[in-house]
């Protein structure tokens, strides 16, 4: 530690420590403009310049990049200092008079017009002043070094190599974030197309997903975190404390033995955008479902208000019912959910946004649950303008004579027979509920079958609702058809009941549909131990016979059907059973 | 043709467990009419169908036989559908040494979801029967000694 003396103050700092930090552990202000404390000192605006007093006089040195040194007497609010600092602060004005920070810089230091004039003067406010936080930035931090300057002196400017569209550009926005006068400017891409939770408002590389989120830890989008782009940056991991934050971790398959699976994967949404007429994606303020709810959480990106795109609450909004579901050229089925999710969003929009019209397009109310028929009614008592038929189309309703909304939405009232065009500012769709993408490839895996919408199939829709045609193998919730909370609850509590009785009687039963192997015909020829998909036929070398392992055997039967010799018998399906059933069959004309 | 003349076909349908005979129940449950002709023998799955019974079924006086498993990839057994497959494609080499018509062995892939695909098969495949006529079995076949059923078998 060494001992330095700024503005009459004794302070300890540790070796290395430059004036600037100094000063500002003591709360002593130093103005800066090319210093960023993520960089390195770079000293080329001559702003932070502090007087150091030595033997013989003082000297005029910048507090950024000069280390403290033992004994040092430093002040920072002497004439010489301020006078120094007006007179680099008129050279700047001189060349960049409009540029803000300049012009509060001035105020601060009473300086009111320069009084060099300069060739190159450029009035615009947001011009480049020659920082270089961004390229330090770009170099140092990001790791991109994709813009650098050109030229010295007077000439120099911040550039892209050869003054192209940089292809070492990751598109990281840094070098806008650090600009002093917004020269540099960052335009975000539109984040449709992202999963929900970067849907509304723009997000960082860094971030817990939802505040429910659980396990609640921060996760990295390895598409958007600069480390994974150019190998530098990795600002999270210096920040953290407890030195949670690895870019190495990758994904880990963890082989787990179990005897019972309950499959619970849910369900996508339908993609709306497909369905161009309504706009999703391609018009304002035009939302899915999934949208609007983390729209209205409490915790969500507008804090749980109904705003449109510009910040203000709508003053009309439709809600389209059966988007992909019920529709021929779609889903065939209904989702079940939407009715009353949609219901829901009426209700809590008119709650948020009292003086809001809602439009509420339907095909066939389906209010089917324990209180649902009520909460209907309840929502048409408070003023929910509910409309059957399907909308035709939503389009952008900028012709509109009095500006009454900006989105039009046409459509059949089947109910008054007419046909309808409803000016609002926001709709909301309620998309279908669809099986998983990958919903086959997992069906596969397990051996499941699905049904003709994709879903999985259980085994009896009366009799067996939970289990699969897998034995040990259960499915609830919307993996198995769309349904809401109360029925996935009660699915998935019926699965876990049968799962659990499965571990408490600890046995498991199999079906007696079983081959076996009379060893007195078998020649020992070896077809069926290929055949067997379970590898649950041995070949027993001293008795030169195969047997079964009933343990083992899943009673197919490929194996009876095969052998040569006729010696293995397929209990339940055996040769004589099927023969007789073939006789019984045919008896008959 | 008046009605009582028309030649109904019998057809033994060798349906697996999991997909096809679920596939049947399904078209049953879901009112879908499909030609009664086919009738539906159960098995666990399609690579339990042994050559003889199908030998077997048209000795005893049916006109077709559809043998009906999962889709390829989707068996219950993991690979019962192929070995159905490999089979019946030599029964059908079988069959013409018989002197029976191979159109008469049909196989096909049928989910448990497909009772739409099920009444569809059933009813096509009782009118191809139907075109084809009863079947007239070579008198080998019909009583010969050499083609008792262990004989075809070995």
């Amino acid at each position: 530690m060494i001992t330095v003396n700024i503005n009459g103050v004794e302070r300890q700092v540790p070796e290395g420590t430059t004036i600037l930090q100094a000063a500002r552990a003591l709360d002593v202000s130093i103005p800066t403009l090319c210093y960023h404390p993520w960089l390195k000192p770079f000293g080329a605006c001559r702003i932070c310049t502090v007087q150091v007093q030595r033997p013989r006089g003082y000297e005029l040195l910048t507090a950024c990049n000069t280390p403290c040194e033992e004994g040092m007497v430093i002040r920072t609010d002497t004439d010489n200092v301020r006078q120094a600092r007006r007179v680099v602060l008129e050279l700047m004005l001189a060349r960049w008079p409009n540029v803000p920070v300049l012009q509060q810089l001035a105020a601060e230091l009473g300086v009111e017009k320069p009084r060099f004039r300069s060739e190159f003067c450029d009035e615009d406010p947001e011009a480049c002043i020659l920082c270089l936080r961004c390229v330090r930035i770009c170099e140092e931090v990001v790791g991109a070094s994709a813009i650098g300057y050109e030229d010295r002196g007077i000439k120099r400017r911040v550039v892209t190599p050869f003054n192209r569209e940089s292809e070492a550009c990751v598109a990281c926005g840094a070098c806008a974030q650090v600009c002093l006068t917004h020269h540099i400017k960052f335009e975000p891409e539109d984040y449709r197309g992202k999963p929900p939770e970067f849907l509304l408002g723009p997000n960082t590389a860094i971030f817990i997903p939802t505040p429910q989120a659980v396990p609640k830890v921060p996760r990295i989008d390895p598409e958007a975190c600069i480390h994974f782009k150019t190998n530098g940056c990795q600002k999270c991991v210096e920040v953290c404390e407890a030195k949670a934050v690895n870019h190495e971790m990758t994904d880990q398959e963890i082989e787990i033995e179990v005897g019972q699976i309950l499959l619970a994967t849910g369900y996508e949404l339908f993609d709306a955008s497909v369905m161009s007429q309504y706009g999703y994606g391609r018009l304002d303020n035009v939302y899915s479902a999934l949208d609007i709810e983390r729209m209205l959480n409490a915790t969500g990106p507008t804090g749980g208000r109904v705003l449109l795109k510009n910040g203000q609450p709508p003053r009309a909004v439709a809600i389209i019912h059966c988007v992909g579901s019920r529709d021929e050229n779609y889903q065939r089925y209904c989702s079940r959910v939407c009715c009353m999710y949609a219901l829901k969003f009426a209700h809590l929009i008119k709650e948020r946004c009292p003086e809001a019209e809602v439009y509420d397009f339907y095909i066939d109310m389906r209010a089917f649950g324990k209180g649902y028929e009520e909460f209907y009614s309840r929502v048409l008592h408070e003023g929910t303008n509910v409309i059957r038929g399907k909308v035709a189309e939503v389009v952008q309703a900028g012709w509109s004579k009095q500006d009454e909304g900006t989105l039009l939405v046409r459509c059949e009232d089947t109910l008054i027979g007419r046909f309808r065009e409803i000016p609002v500012d926001m709709v909301i769709l309620c998309n279908a509920i669809v099986p998983q993408r990958d919903a086959e490839r997992v069906a596969r895996l397990f051996g499941l079958s699905r049904s003709p919408d994709g879903f999985f199939l259980e085994r009896h829709p009366k009799l067996d609702p939970v289990a699969t045609s897998t034995d040990g193998l259960f499915v609830a919730g919307c993996a198995q058809g769309p349904k809401d909370i109360p029925d996935s609850v009660a699915q998935a509590s019926a699965a876990a009941a049968r799962m659990l009785a499965t571990i408490a009687k600890g046995v498991v039963e199999i079906d007696p549909v079983r081959a076996e192997i009379n060893e007195e015909f078998c020649s020992g020829c070896r077809v069926c131990n290929a055949l067997c998909p379970y590898s649950a036929i041995e070949y027993l070398a001293d008795k030169n016979v195969s047997r079964v392992n009933s343990a083992l055997c899943k009673g197919c039967g490929t194996c009876v059907a095969a052998c040569p010799a006729g010696a293995i018998t397929g209990y339940g399906f055996n040769d004589r059973q099927i023969q007789a059933e073939l006789e019984g069959l045919l008896a008959v004309r | 043709m008046k009605e009582q003349e028309r030649f109904e076909p019998r057809i033994i349908g060798f349906l697996c467990n999991w997909c096809a005979y679920t596939g049947a129940d399904l078209a049953g449950v879901s009112r879908m009419k499909s030609a009664p002709n086919v009738r539906v023998l159960r098995l666990m799955c399609s690579g339990r169908v042994d050559p003889t019974f199908v030998l077997r079924a048209f000795q005893l006086g049916a006109d077709g036989v559809l043998v009906a498993g999962c889709h390829p990839g989707d068996c219950h057994y993991q690979e019962g559908n192929y070995k159905a497959l490999r089979r019946t494609l030599l029964l059908k080499r079988v069959l013409r040494q018989f002197g029976i018509d191979e159109r008469r062995l049909r196989l096909e892939w049928i989910s448990a979801s497909e009772g739409e695909k099920f009444a569809r098969v059933a009813n096509e495949f009782t009118e191809e029967i139907r075109a084809l006529g009863p079947l007239e079995l070579t008198a080998a076949l019909e009583t010969g000694p050499a083609l008792e059923l262990e004989e075809v078998r070995a």
